[in-house]
C-alpha cells in the first residue's frame, strides 16, 4: 500500500474536515458521557453470563440507525481483534486501553466518519463518545446529547435523584460528562509560562495532562484540559467554564508566540528549521524527539514561517508514528529499535509527499 | 479588578465557583490562585484516578482494624447486599459494584464526592426524560416557594399570593401525573 493511501485509511474521517479559525491551537474536542442501565451490576462486578447479554442487549438496540446523517454504527468485539489492532484503535482514541486490555465481553460501536464511538462494557456499562476536530465544544455536546437521549429512549438508566447518572467510579457520578479539549502550547511550554497557568486552572475544577509521554511530560507539547468535577454542576456549566478557560489559553498563546517573535525571532526560527532538517533526513527518530520537532515544525506553519505544508501533520503523525501503527504500516511485529528507524522512514516519506502534491 | 484575595495584585483570574448549587464569583491574582490551588485536590494536573484511590483511602477511620478486639469482632462489616461488594473492597478499587452499592454506602459517600467534585453531593444537571417531568416540577416548586418567603419578607403580600396560586397549580398537575403513572 502506498503511504498515501495509508494514511488516507488510517486518518478517522473527522480530523480531515475543515475546522475553524483557533484551530493552530486547539486540535480537538471531546465530549464523553458515562452511562449504566438499570438492573445489570456495574462491569467491574459482573459475571460472564451478565456482561455477554449486556453487550447483545445494547448493541442490538444501538444497532439501529440514529439518524441518516450518521447512519448505522458499526460494531466491533475486542475478542475479534488481535492485539495490534486494538492498540491502532486506542491510538486513535477511540477506544480506551482499558477496553482493550482488561474488558469482559468490551465492545466498540464506531460511526463511520470515526467521530461516534460507543464503548460498551468498558469501566461502565455505556461511554459515549464524541470526537470533533478543532474547538467545537458546542457541536459535541449538542451531539452527545441527542445521542444520550436516543438511547435514553430505549433502555432504562441508573439514574438518581440526587446522585444523578450513577457510575462504577466515584469520579464521574452526576453528569458523567468529562468534556475536553485538546491544545498545542508550545510557546507557552517555551516561555515557562503553562507552570504557573495549570494551578489557577486546577483551581476551577480543570484538569490538565499531557496526552503523549508518561507522567509530567507532555510529548508534543500537547494538553488535554477537562473538566474534574462532574457533580454539583449542570453540563452548560460544565461546558462554558470549561469554554473560558481555553479561550483565555488561547489568548495566552497567542501572545506568548508575538512576543517569542518580537524577542527572540531568529532564535525561535533557528529551532523550527533544525527540527525541520532532523524531520525531513534523520534515519532514526525516538517517538519523544519526534513529538517535538513534529511540535516545533507545527509552530513554524502556525507562524507561517514554514511553508507548503499543512497544518495537519502534527496531529496525523502523532498518530501514525505510535507504535501500532508503525507496525501496521510495516505489516509485521517490530522492536523497539526497529520502530525508530520505520518511524524516521514515515516521517520523511510524509514531508517528500507534501513537497509531490505542491 | 484587583484580586479579592491579596487586595494588592490585579485579578487574572476570573471564574464562578458553584458549590451545592450556589454560585460565587471569584477573582484572583495569578498567585493567589496558585496558592490556593495547590491545596485542592488534583492540583498536580494528573490522573483523577490515582488522586482518588489516595482520597478514598484517608477518609475511612471506621474500618480501620480496630485495635481494640472486642469492638471489631462486633461489628459487621458493611457490604452492598446486591452485588456482594464490601465497602472496605470499595474502597480499595475506587469502584461500586452495582447500583445498590451507593443506597448500601450512603452514609459514607458524602464526604466522599464533596473532596472530589468540589464540595458537591448533589447532581444538578440532565435528567432522564421519564423521571424528568416530576422532578422538573418539584425543583420550579421549590424555586417559587424561595421567591414566596422573599416576596413575604419584604410585605409584598399579593405576589406572595400570585406565587401560591402557582405553586397550588404546579402541586395538583403533579398529583394527577402521579396518578396517570
Ligand atoms: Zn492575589
Ligand atoms: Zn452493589
Amino acid at each position: 500500500m502506498s503511504l498515501d493511501q495509508f494514511i488516507n485509511e488510517a486518518i478517522s474521517p473527522w480530523m480531515k474536515k475543515n475546522c475553524k479559525e483557533e484551530d493552530d491551537i486547539v486540535l480537538s474536542t471531546r465530549i464523553r458521557l458515562a452511562r449504566n442501565l438499570e438492573n445489570f451490576p456495574f462491569p467491574i462486578a459482573a459475571s460472564d453470563h451478565s456482561a455477554s447479554t449486556l453487550l447483545h442487549y445494547v448493541s442490538k438496540v444501538l444497532s439501529e440507525p440514529y439518524d441518516e446523517s450518521i447512519g448505522k454504527l458499526e460494531l466491533i468485539q475486542m475478542n475479534d481483534l488481535s492485539p495490534n489492532e486494538k492498540r491502532v484503535l486506542v491510538e486513535k482514541h477511540l477506544i480506551s486501553p482499558h477496553l482493550a486490555e482488561e474488558s469482559n465481553y468490551g465492545a466498540v460501536m464506531l460511526s463511520q466518519d470515526e467521530s461516534i464511538s460507543i464503548m460498551i462494557n468498558e469501566e461502565d456499562h455505556i461511554r459515549l463518545q464524541c470526537l470533533f476536530c478543532g474547538f467545537q465544544l458546542n457541536e459535541g455536546f449538542v451531539l452527545s446529547n441527542g445521542l444520550d437521549d436516543w438511547i435514553e429512549g430505549k433502555v432504562t438508566y441508573a439514574f438518581d435523584e440526587k446522585r444523578g447518572y450513577l457510575t462504577s467510579c466515584p469520579t464521574n457520578v452526576g453528569t458523567g460528562l468529562r468534556a475536553s479539549v485538546m491544545m498545542h502550547l508550545p510557546a507557552l511550554v517555551l516561555t515557562k509560562q503553562l507552570n504557573s497557568i495549570i494551578p489557577a486552572i486546577n483551581q476551577i475544577g480543570l484538569v490538565v495532562r499531557g496526552i503523549y509521554g508518561e507522567g509530567s511530560e507532555a510529548l508534543g507539547n500537547i494538553f488535554q484540559i477537562s473538566n474534574q468535577m462532574t457533580l454539583g454542576k449542570s453540563e452548560q456549566d460544565i461546558i462554558e467554564d470549561l469554554r473560558g478557560v481555553v479561550i483565555q489559553l488561547i489568548q495566552q498563546e497567542r501572545s506568548a508566540r508575538q512576543s517569542l517573535l518580537s524577542h527572540s525571532r531568529i532564535q525561535l526560527e533557528d529551532k523550527i528549521f533544525r527540527s525541520y532538517g532532523l524531520l525531513a533526513n534523520s534515519r532514526i527518530m525516538e517517538s519523544k524527539e519526534a513529538a517535538n520537532r513534529l511540535s516545533d515544525v507545527r509552530l513554524g506553519i502556525d507562524l507561517d514561517l514554514i511553508h507548503g505544508i499543512s497544518g495537519n501533520i502534527l496531529n496525523e503523525l502523532m498518530i501514525l508514528t505510535q507504535p501500532g501503527f508503525l507496525q501496521q504500516y510495516a505489516k509485521k511485529a517490530l522492536t523497539p529499535a526497529e520502530r525508530d528507524i520505520e518511524r524516521a522512514k514515515l516521517i520523511r516519506d510524509r514531508l517528500h509527499l507534501e513537497k509531490e502534491n505542491k | 479588578m484587583i484580586c479579592e484575595e491579596c487586595q494588592k495584585n490585579e485579578a487574572t483570574l476570573h471564574f464562578t465557583k458553584i458549590i451545592n448549587g450556589q454560585k460565587k464569583e471569584m477573582h484572583l491574582c495569578d498567585e493567589c490562585a496558585r496558592d490556593k490551588g495547590e491545596h485542592l485536590p488534583g492540583s498536580t494536573g494528573y490522573s483523577i484516578h490515582e488522586l482518588l484511590s489516595g482520597l478514598l483511602h484517608g477518609d475511612h477511620p471506621f474500618d480501620q482494624q480496630s485495635s481494640h478486639p472486642s469492638s471489631s469482632s462486633r461489628r459487621k462489616p458493611l457490604v452492598c447486599p446486591e452485588c456482594g461488594l464490601s465497602y472496605q473492597q470499595f474502597i480499595d478499587k475506587g469502584r461500586f459494584g452495582c447500583v445498590h452499592c451507593y443506597e448500601s454506602f450512603s452514609l459514607k459517600l458524602d464526604p466522599i464526592f464533596r473532596r472530589v467534585h468540589g464540595g458537591n453531593v448533589r447532581h444538578h444537571g440532565k435528567v432522564p426524560k421519564r423521571t424528568g417531568g416530576k422532578m422538573q416540577m418539584k425543583r420550579q416548586i421549590q424555586q417559587l416557594r424561595n421567591q414566596m418567603e422573599m416576596h413575604v419578607e419584604k410585605e409584598e403580600f399579593e405576589e406572595a399570593a400570585k406565587i401560591r396560586d402557582q405553586i397550588r397549580e404546579l402541586e395538583m398537575k403533579m398529583e394527577n401525573k402521579e396518578g396517570g403513572e
